[in-house]
């Protein structure tokens, strides 16, 4: 094992530790670890299997089953577009196909320069103001064709000036 | 002279630039060396007009809205600050909306649980006190336990989740149950499009939803509660934690609740992504850490829920509505509604609308009303043609359908379910066809797999409506899908499978009907059924 995974195996740790008592840990350490790497590492399920006293097929079985956890390092990135009815009623299945295409990419899937990752989402709770995206933690509202635009060729812009 | 402006924090208003125009605000007042106070309240739930920016004078409060970053420096130079209510360089900004109070969108709702929604500062306990806040928590402790589930089962209370269970009974099941550990978990999976209900409860009054779980728990004998909160909420996630600590900090959660030596501690947990998981035992499951797949009921969660033990599940609406029934008495809630539909009900309306929100309206408006009153019309000018009540597992109606009052009752009548008040609204451009193929694909994406005819007959669903949608062999696939849906919804295990049909079916009906006005020579499904002297 190299010094960078040991050291990434200790942090998993760190995180585990703490909450691995708690009644039903498994969900609030997924999500802590999820926080942390942006996606969970195939070492800390073993890490977590062995913390709650659990099977990896256990754990990966938990992971599977929601949409929001992901194995896989995503762009840097993640662009979520609603897909619910009350964001199609105002024009998303027109923001979905230009997405794509502006991407040139499909759901689940990251642009070649690894910037954006896109997925679908059902529902932000932001119903009378769609089309809504969420990128990160932030929701933005009333996103048509031109907004999507802007907001994305931003996160373009800021990639750049971190490198 | 300091003033006071809110600006809310809520996810609408940040969607809309929100934390932007706060901040201009604020750098605005430094550079004009206005001294201002910043309340970054809830939003009042008429998010046509977010960010609505208020402005505190001593005749109520007036309003700004929807302001945008740029609005700024236009708003300082009226010398809104300082606007008062005969402030004529104010009330001439095209932004000026007059006292909040007065919004005809705010002044014809029945507000019990949305009162204090947008007014106070979500997560600043003295403000909660100030405006009412913990008097229901106060009176339920000096009742027996048995008389607070009384209380509840008095005034008519029913789920607010969708389901419209009466509370009374679901709590005194729980009280009844001899046991050492109970749980009140509140379902704060709101994943129905069109609904935002409990989101605004959360952002604007989470104190409130607190207050419904402690009272939960003094009623049942339960000490430990978790809220089940939807990831695609990360501002109400925020708040509400926020709110929790306050709470903790001011001993109304804790081991020793008010100095009584009562004990009720509650915690914010996370989903992941999953619209199964709003269905209760599907909650449960997660909650204890494992896949969302729906349980086999009985046992009900009430006698053998969260890890086994007795277990009220209530939705967010519910138990904020608890702290108002308990603070003003049964009888004042059960006067507001109609029939066996007690109290108010928060419509969201949503979807294609010019003046989409929340609207807190008691039982029994009709729908064609409601939209009539409030909406205003489409964003895109055109007509409505559709309008999907209650979720994505509610049924798409007609206009003929419009006139349907808005209670349990007369919506299950029509073949439609109230749900949770969610309100989506389509213009003529709505291709029902493809919504009802997108209500099978959803059921695809979101069942927990348990079971096969939700499982496997969302797929084979949609692959009939895209058959139908292409003209293949129409007439047969029509009554194919109709064969599938009856099977989806008596074979299910829970409401994903088991409602699915509700959109699917209701938007193909219209379909046909669309199909047959611009094709009238076309046979309906049922003569050409006929002819073929049945398949």
């Amino acid at each position: 094992m190299d010094a960078t995974s040991v050291r990434a195996n200790e942090k998993i740790l760190t995180i585990i530790t703490p909450l691995k008592d708690k009644p039903g840990a498994l969900l609030p350490i997924l999500h802590a670890v999820q926080d942390e790497f942006g996606y969970i590492p195939s070492a800390a399920i073993s890490l977590i299997a062995s913390a709650l006293q659990q099977t990896s097929a256990e754990i990966h079985g938990v992971i599977s089953f929601y949409r929001h956890f992901h194995t896989q390092k995503s762009g840097s990135y993640r662009v979520e577009i609603c897909r619910a009815e009350a964001c199609q009623s105002r024009g998303s299945r027109i923001l979905e196909s230009h997405a794509k295409q502006k991407l040139s990419i499909d759901y689940h899937q990251t642009t070649a320069d690894r910037n954006i990752t896109l997925d679908p989402v059902y529902c932000l709770g932001n119903c009378a103001c769609g089309p809504n995206i969420r990128i990160g933690n932030d929701i933005i509202g009333q996103v048509n064709v031109d907004k999507f635009d802007r907001v994305v060729d931003e996160l373009c812009t800021s990639k750049v000036q971190i490198q | 002279m300091t003033s006071t402006i809110y600006i809310p924090r809520d996810t609408t208003t940040l969607s809309l630039d929100g934390e932007q125009v706060a901040a201009n605000i604020s750098k605005n007042a430094a550079e004009s060396i206005q001294d201002i106070r910043l309340v970054r309240n809830g939003s009042r739930g008429v998010f046509w007009l977010e960010p609505l920016v208020e402005v505190a004078t001593d005749k109520g409060r007036i309003a700004f809205g929807p302001v945008k970053p740029e609005d700024i420096d236009s708003l300082f130079a009226a010398d809104f600050a300082n606007a008062c209510f005969d402030t004529l360089s104010a009330q001439q900004h095209p932004l000026y909306l007059g006292l909040t109070e007065e919004i005809p969108y705010l002044k014809k709702q029945q507000r019990l649980s949305f009162a204090r929604a947008g007014i106070i500062d979500p997560t600043d306990i003295d403000d909660y006190i100030a405006h009412d806040g913990f008097k229901g928590l106060a009176k339920a402790m000096q009742l027996s336990n048995q008389k607070i589930v009384d209380e509840i089962s008095a005034s008519g209370l029913r789920g607010r989740g969708g389901a419209a269970f009466p509370t009374g009974i679901k709590w005194q099941t729980v009280l009844n149950c001899p046991a050492q550990q109970k749980y009140i978990v509140c379902n704060a999976d709101e994943g129905d499009s069109g609904t935002f209900a409990d989101r605004l409860m959360m952002e604007a009054d989470p104190l409130m939803l607190i207050e419904g779980m402690i009272i939960a728990g003094l009623a049942v004998g339960a000490n430990q509660g978790y809220i089940y909160l939807r990831s695609e909420y990360p501002q109400a996630h925020i708040i509400l934690n926020e709110a929790l600590n306050n709470a903790y900090a001011r001993n109304f959660l804790g081991n020793n609740i008010c100095g009584s030596s009562k004990a009720f501690n509650l915690e914010v947990r996370l989903g992941a992504g999953a619209y199964i998981c709003g269905e209760e035992t599907s909650l449960l499951e997660s909650l204890e850490g494992k896949r969302g797949l729906v349980r086999s009921k009985p046992p009900l969660p009430a006698i053998e829920g969260l890890f086994g033990q007795p277990t009220v599940v209530n939705n967010v609406l519910s138990l904020a509505a608890v702290a108002h029934i308990l603070a003003d008495g049964a009888k004042v809630y059960a006067d507001f509604g109609v029939g066996r539909s007690k109290g108010t009900l928060p419509f969201q309306i949503a979807g294609n609308v010019n003046c989409g929100g929340l609207v807190e309206l008691a039982f029994g408006t009709t729908l064609k009303d409601l939209i009539d009153d409030f909406a205003q019309g489409t964003v895109t000018g055109r007509p409505m043609q559709s309008i999907q009540v209650g979720g994505p597992l509610g049924a798409y109606l007609t206009p003929d359908q419009w006139d349907t009052p808005l209670d349990y009752e007369a919506f299950s009548a029509i073949g439609a379910v109230l749900g949770h008040g969610g309100i989506v609204v389509f213009d003529d451009s709505v291709d029902l066809a493809q919504q009802a193929s997108f209500s099978m694909e959803f059921c695809v994406e979101e069942s927990c797999g348990k079971c096969t005819p939700c499982r496997i007959g969302s797929v084979r669903g949609s692959e009939v409506i895209e058959k139908i949608r292409r003209g293949d062999n129409v007439t047969d696939n029509l009554i194919l899908l109709d064969d599938l849906c009856e099977t989806m919804i008596d074979m299910s295990l829970c409401a994903m499978g088991g409602m699915t049909p509700i959109p699917v079916q209701s938007a193909m009906r219209a379909y046909r009907v669309q199909l047959n006005d611009q094709n009238l020579s076309t046979p309906t499904h049922a003569e050409q059924h006929q002819s073929k002297g049945g398949v």
